[in-house]
């Protein structure tokens, strides 16, 4: 173990002072951060409101020596704010959605395979005009503006306050989407219009799915975000907003009111990045243990890798940049089961007494065995009444740490990227599940502060910038291809708010397309750097 | 004995036909959906048994349908709806004949759906058979072509409308290619009717109940896991009831390394995975489609053979495409019918068809220790 203690790192003269809270289903926890040092944290409980838990935490943190409020430069917030307004179907706008891509697309119009409810919610409207282009380039059928300018008055006759606007290939080609929206805003001034190719990768449907939920949400936008911003204002902070997006980099609160969509499955990036950077690591596997599952991601240049398959939220498929998490049944209150009849292995989990560990587990009086009970036993975790678990036989025990190392194990080697041991990173309440060493782990870390890792996580988080097309790459063309895409990804990083000296491509991803000629190939580009922080 | 495909049915049959999709097939989802909007609320598609002349006689007219191109085309520039009613009726008109059912030329991926969207559309009852019994990468590679099927006149249809008769005599592999360059000029997906063919040759040539067989291998895998049972064990007990007859777990481990580049507008590649707790090496290699897996450097299945890589722990079939460093796999050969595996088979989609060298030989001979005994 080895652990970096915070303190350790000194405080530089003159850095800005940062916040960063993160809120999840159970807790809200903040911490207030000069340069890369902690100096005040709490956990609090999260208000159904979402907002009063922010203002709890604020004013924990202000109560806390070495905190000035007014030296704040900037405070990142990770929120469920909007996942939970699409998961309750609450506060929707009404919302159109117009694809270009006629005569192609028919098939399946926007809204295909969606949930009725949502549907319902938001009042949702399809439109289907001509556009869009083909994997080439090539116009499918040029833009038909009177359409569009029908499509505008009708759904405007029918009250729809926001619109979605997708077209085929726009990640190829985006001119008919924004000549759409031009349309479309001279015949509604006041409607929001969210573009497909701003918001989502190639996969019509489920971009279109993502740019139809950021539309849906684009209302309840500016309440949140005002309400937000007058939360950090009342607590004495002078200093900037930004929200968490769901790669893990920041956005500010013009952009957030126009891009909600992107707060979406925060949380988990947050704390993966906050637990590498207690530990010092940019490439690791972070592990945290709660109460009821082990969450286990990897970490590459201090970002989580994506999931490379479609996500479903709420019901709804999209292609979010979400990271890539496996989650098993391994946590502080999981069961522990022996099977005795035909000796037979023991079992830890995939149920857990959850957040009635403190009734049900044997150390805290109850009569179910946990794995936070064995853990007492075995002298690594030191809740409850040590007495109540004296009886447990040290085959047991010892079996059932053997069990739930050997689960932790199975899950690191099954994220780990190559053949050699991974330096593991260990965290949350159930940590002490994880064993100190095992076989592919190079080495496990244990950082301090490590509860609220989600919350640094966002403090620390930076500014990014993507681009993902297909390219035709000729033989020999394919570093001039690859170069011209990072340099797009540099551009859009330092037009997101990054400081153009600390830009760095974090990923470069290529995948031949099968039956294309010209070796059409699909690239992905995604570049970081450090926000533009005014002292 | 006909019977009656239902929206209910759809999600077992998009498994089964990745699995038989063989890596390779493109993603059975967008079909799922359009077969789903045709069916809407209700009513389902009337599946005819080859081998029932009360369902397909022999002087019926069977025309086929699919999608060629490339799947990620098919994922963004969705289909109008009215290409394969369009393409079907186009080869009509040609042939000077209306068609009593359609068929599916493939039952891996995406094209186990697409004849059952025309039938929807069109009305039209679908037979239970295909011509490649998995999914391969052109055209030619029919055991309608195998056994003296023409394959032409064929027809294309695009979304927006525009229709083409490819018709070059019995030389398929010249259809194959012109189509495949039509189709690229159509955006890189379209929709085709092929190898028009009577009720009798039908039933001489197809590979029959390959539908309901994605059905069953689908619904297996589902109630398998359902019910906490081995999915591997519960694929081979299904398959011994089928025309395919054989399953073989051929590896357990972690995939350990895909290598994918582009060949002549094909993705080609070679999956290398490692044993659990040991130091076995299995690789795979794929042209599209999973063509040939090797263990510790021993040939234990080859094309046309099934070769597919299922999760190990939810038996769910994944793609070539879907493949990732550190996945858990289990790799399944499944033996194919005699008909895909005789000297003239072999010749149009055996390893040679890929640029291989070795000889096939069936799975089944290759890996005898796994083949129980007959109670």
């Amino acid at each position: 173990m080895s652990a970096m203690p915070l303190n350790e790192t000194p405080a530089i003269e003159g850095t800005p002072m940062r916040i960063g809270i993160d809120v999840g289903g159970t807790n809200t926890d903040a911490v207030y951060m000069d340069g890369n040092g902690v100096v005040a944290m709490t956990k609090t409980a999260t208000t159904e409101d979402v907002t009063g838990g922010i203002v709890a935490a604020l004013r924990d943190l202000d109560r806390s020596p070495g905190v000035d409020m007014s030296q704040v430069k900037a405070v990142m917030i990770g929120t469920t704010h909007f996942t939970n307004a699409l998961v309750e179907a609450r506060r929707l706008a009404p919302t159109a959605a117009i694809r270009l891509g006629l005569p192609a697309t028919a098939a399946l119009p926007p809204f295909t395979d969606w949930p009725e409810h949502l549907v319902t919610a938001m009042s949702g409207r399809p439109y289907l005009c001509h556009g869009g282009v083909e994997f080439d380039g090539r116009a499918i059928s040029p833009l038909d503006e009177d359409e569009i300018r029908k499509a505008a008055q009708d759904m405007k006759s029918n009250g729809a306050r926001s619109v979605a606007i997708s077209s085929v290939f726009s990640p190829v080609s985006a001119d008919d989407e924004i000549r759409a929206a031009e349309i479309v805003r001279s015949e509604v001034p006041d409607v929001m219009v969210s573009l497909s190719h701003e918001i989502g990768r190639i996969g019509l449907l489920e971009r279109e799915n993502a740019t139809i939920i950021n539309a849906a949400l684009r209302e309840l936008a500016p309440t949140i975000l005002d309400s937000l911003a007058e939360t950090v204002r009342a607590a004495g902070i002078s200093g900037r907003l930004y929200l968490s997006q769901n790669d893990g980099t920041l956005m500010d609160v013009d952009f957030a009111r126009r891009y909600p969509v992107a707060t979406f499955a925060s949380g988990p990036t947050n704390s993966m990045r906050g637990a590498a950077f207690l530990s010092g690591l940019a490439d690791c596997a972070v592990v945290d243990v709660g109460g009821t599952t082990a969450d286990v991601g990897i970490l590459v240049k201090n970002f989580p890798r994506e999931a490379g398959t479609e996500v479903s939220v709420a019901g709804i498929r999209t292609n979010f940049r979400m990271p890539d998490v496996i989650s098993i049944g391994l946590g502080g209150g999981s069961i522990v089961r022996q099977d005795g009849s035909d000796g037979s292995a023991l079992t830890i989990g995939p149920d857990s007494v959850g957040y009635r560990l403190r009734q049900e587990a044997l150390v805290f009086g109850g009569d179910t065995l946990t794995a936070t009970d064995v853990a007492v036993a075995a002298g690594i975790a030191d809740v409850g009444d040590h007495g109540k678990v004296a009886h447990l036989s040290t085959e047991l025990v010892d079996e059932a740490r053997a069990t739930a190392a050997r689960m932790a194990s199975d899950v690191v080697d099954r994220m780990r990227t190559s053949e050699d041991p991974i330096p593991v990173v260990a965290v949350g309440g159930g940590s002490f599940l994880v064993p100190d060493e095992f076989d592919v782990a190079s080495q496990v870390y244990r950082p301090d502060h490590y509860a609220v890792a989600n919350a640094i996580g966002a403090a620390i988080a930076q500014v990014g910038g993507e681009v993902d097309r297909v390219f035709p790459v000729e033989p020999g063309q394919r570093d001039e291809v690859v170069a011209r895409a990072k340099e797009e990804a540099r551009e859009r990083a330092v037009a997101a708010g990054a400081d153009p000296g600390t830009v760095d491509i974090i990923d470069v991803d290529e995948v031949p397309i099968a039956y294309l000629p010209g070796n059409a190939t699909r690239i992905r580009v995604k570049a970081v750097g450090d926000l533009v922080l005014e002292g | 004995m006909s019977w009656t495909l239902t929206a209910a049915d759809l999600p077992d049959l998009a498994r089964g036909a990745t699995l038989l999709g063989t890596g390779g097939g493109g993603d059975p989802y967008i079909g799922r959906l359009l077969v789903a909007s045709a069916l809407g609320n209700g009513g389902g598609i009337t599946m005819l048994d080859p081998d029932d002349p009360d369902d397909v006689a022999d002087d019926a007219l069977v025309i086929p349908t699919a999608m060629m191109g490339a799947p990620t085309i098919m994922l963004e520039k969705i289909s109008h709806g009215r290409e394969p009613i369009l393409a079907l009726r186009t080869l009509e008109d040609r042939l000077g004949e209306k068609a009593q059912a359609t068929m599916p030329i493939e039952c891996g991926g995406i094209n186990s759906m697409m004849p059952l969207f025309t039938a929807a559309m069109a009305g039209l009852p679908c037979v239970d058979a295909d011509g490649m019994g998995r999914a391969f990468p052109e055209l030619q590679m029919e055991t309608f072509y195998v056994y003296g099927v023409s394959s032409c006149p064929m027809s294309i249809a695009a979304s927006d409308g525009s229709t083409i008769v490819i018709d070059t005599g019995m030389d398929a592999h010249q259809m194959e290619w012109i189509s495949r360059g039509v189709t690229i000029r159509l955006g890189g997906a379209s929709h085709i009717a092929d190898y028009p063919m009577r009720g009798s040759e039908v039933k001489r040539t197809a590979i029959p109940r390959t539908i309901s067989l994605g059905l069953r291998l689908g619904r297996c895998i589902r109630v398998a896991r359902e019910q906490h049972r081995n999915p591997f064990e519960a694929l081979r007990q299904e398959l011994r009831e089928t025309l395919y007859t054989y399953g073989v777990e051929l590896f357990r481990g972690k995939v350990a390394d895909v290598a994918r580049r582009t060949e002549g507008g094909f993705v080609r590649g070679d999956v290398t995975l490692r044993g659990f707790d040991n130091d076995d090496v299995c690789e795979i290699s794929f042209q599209n489609e999973n063509l040939i897996c090797r263990v510790n450097g021993t040939t234990r299945a080859l094309v046309p053979d099934l070769i597919s890589v299922l999760d190990v722990d939810t038996g769910e079939p994944i793609t070539t495409e879907g493949l990732k460093f550190g996945q858990r796999v289990v790799v399944f050969a499944i033996s194919t019918p005699a008909s895909m595996r005789s000297p003239q088979a072999l010749e149009i989609f055996g390893p040679q068809a890929f640029g291989l060298t070795e000889e096939f030989i069936p799975v089944e001979q290759r890996n005898p220790d796994t083949i129980p005994s007959p109670a």
